[in-house]
């Protein structure tokens, strides 16, 4: 479910505020990125969970990062694409505050690159609904959400060498 | 892009930073498509034409791409699933139809004489200024000649009829004609090519001239050459239109797709097309 979904619907609204302050995310259009692309504050206030993020990575229907990139011991991963570098030792690379300019926006951090931008809505040419290939309307929801994100750079951060 | 060994990580920061975003990968071997044991060959690596200004050291056939079994399939024309659908065609081409009581033999006669270099050098700008793809000719030829109803872009008979025609050109080089009256659709096409679509910002060069030869999941770049269409697909079991192929590209990006058989991507073909000037015509190729 996305969390616009969450925020529309108001019996589940209802059930989070009783179980839980409601979670902070920051939106799309507030995100600080710093000169190089990084990004220094947590885009949601609970922290990532890097098991989450594992399967974010792999999955087609969100983060589906394994299209361009492999992983040494994704052996679950039914195939791993080659056109981004090896994620192996990103962990070492790069530091967290990176690691979410980079998943979030990449073209911040390399400029033209060919990596999606993850927290993204707006400025898009001939904006889809999806893979419908029918019109979409921006603001477009993004590819992934705040908590995605801080999940997914939480796996990445523990991808030492 | 496998590294036999890992650099210092500051080294490995440095160089990540600085990598380009190219990483195209020739294929392992250009060996040319032999059909019919002999019969004809097909070469799958020409130099490229001079208006890609060195954007691509060679061209290739898509068939390099695709594995060995998926190969083997396009040297036979027992074995091509696409040939059933050629001769469907060809009944087609002799099928009288309409108010005129005609057939396209009625006027053309033999399509292996009348239809020869058509798909070599299609989309062309015809008499009256307009862009026309071979769908173009068949539709004209139709409502205006046999007086019978336009036949669906996408349709089996149009592609069936396509297909015939492909293959009265086959191993005949494309050559497309990118200047004179053709240029403004020539620029409008290239324009596109290079466009960074949709939500995933992916132009056709990120995936065909910057990636060809690399893996996307479980798919194996090719540089997105049309010189095999129509194609027969496996995974359809039919033929594929060249529009219905760049709707699905487009698509992927998870942007708002053009039309089969708008001007857009009349104007794609065309630009598209001039990219392979040089590659044979494969009549009908094989892919998965
Ligand atoms: C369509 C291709 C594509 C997809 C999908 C993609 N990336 Fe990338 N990624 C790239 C490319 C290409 C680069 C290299 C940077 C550049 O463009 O020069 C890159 C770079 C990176 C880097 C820095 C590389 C390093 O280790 O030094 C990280 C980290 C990264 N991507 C993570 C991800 C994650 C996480 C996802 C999914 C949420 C993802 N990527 C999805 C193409 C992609
Ligand atoms: C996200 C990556 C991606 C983008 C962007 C993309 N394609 Fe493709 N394209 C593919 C894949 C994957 C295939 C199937 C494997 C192959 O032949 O390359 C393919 C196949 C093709 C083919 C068939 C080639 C053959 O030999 O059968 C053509 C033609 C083509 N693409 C044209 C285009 C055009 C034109 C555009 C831009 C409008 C485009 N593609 C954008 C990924 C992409």
């Amino acid at each position: 479910m996305s969390r616009h979904a969450v925020f529309l619907a108001p019996a589940a609204l209802m059930v989070m505020a009783l179980a839980a302050p409601l979670a902070a995310e920051t939106a799309p259009q507030d995100v600080v990125f710093d000169d190089f692309g990084s990004i220094a504050e947590p885009l949601s206030d609970t922290a990532g969970n890097a098991e989450q993020g594992a399967v974010v990575y792999v999955d087609r229907s969100t983060g589906n990062c394994v299209a361009c990139h492999a992983i040494a011991d994704r052996t679950d991963a039914d195939f791993q694409g080659n056109i981004g570098p090896s994620l192996d030792g990103a962990g070492d690379r790069w530091t967290t505050e990176q690691l979410r300019g980079i998943v979030a926006d990449a073209k911040r951090t390399f400029p033209e690159s060919m990596m999606p931008s993850m927290y993204k809505t707006s400025g898009y040419i001939r904006p889809g609904d999806a893979f419908t290939g029918k019109a979409g309307t921006e603001p477009l929801p993004p590819l992934l959400t705040a908590q995605q994100i801080e999940d997914v750079v939480a796996y990445l951060a523990t991808l030492k060498e | 892009m496998t590294t036999p060994f890992r650099m210092a990580a500051a080294a490995a920061m440095a160089c990540a930073l600085s990598l380009p975003a190219l990483a195209e990968t020739a294929p392992e071997n250009t060996d040319p498509i032999v059909i019919n044991a002999g019969e004809l060959e097909l070469p799958t690596a020409v130099p490229p034409p001079a208006h890609l200004d060195g954007a691509v050291p060679e061209i290739y056939s898509g068939w390099l791409f695709r594995d060995a079994a998926t190969q083997v399939m396009q040297t036979d024309d027992f074995q091509n699933p696409g040939m059933i659908f050629v001769d469907q065609g060809i009944t087609e081409w002799n099928t009288v139809e309409g108010a005129a009581e005609k057939s396209c033999a009625s006027c053309h006669e033999d399509i292996s004489v009348a239809m020869k270099g058509l798909r070599a050098t299609t989309p062309k700008v015809n008499k009256d200024g307009v862009l026309w793809s071979v769908e173009d000719y068949v539709n004209d030829c139709r409502v205006n000649r046999m007086e019978a109803e336009a036949l669906d872009w996408n349709g089996d008979r149009m592609k069936n009829l396509t297909a015939a025609i492909s293959m009265q050109s086959r191993g005949m080089p494309v050559d497309v004609a990118i200047d004179g009256p053709a240029q403004p659709f020539w620029e409008q096409g290239k324009e596109m090519y290079y466009t960074r679509y949709g939500q995933l910002e992916l132009s056709c060069s990120n995936c065909h001239e910057d990636h060809y030869g690399d893996w996307i999941r479980a798919d194996h770049l090719s540089q997105g050459q049309t010189n095999g269409f129509p194609v027969y697909r496996l995974k359809d079991a039919g033929l594929v239109s060249q529009h219905n192929r760049f709707r699905g590209c487009v698509r992927d990006t998870r942007a708002e797709t053009f039309a089969i058989g708008s001007d857009e991507f009349r104007a794609l073909e065309l630009y598209v097309a001039s990219r392979g000037n040089g590659l044979p015509v494969e009549g009908v190729s094989v892919r998965h």
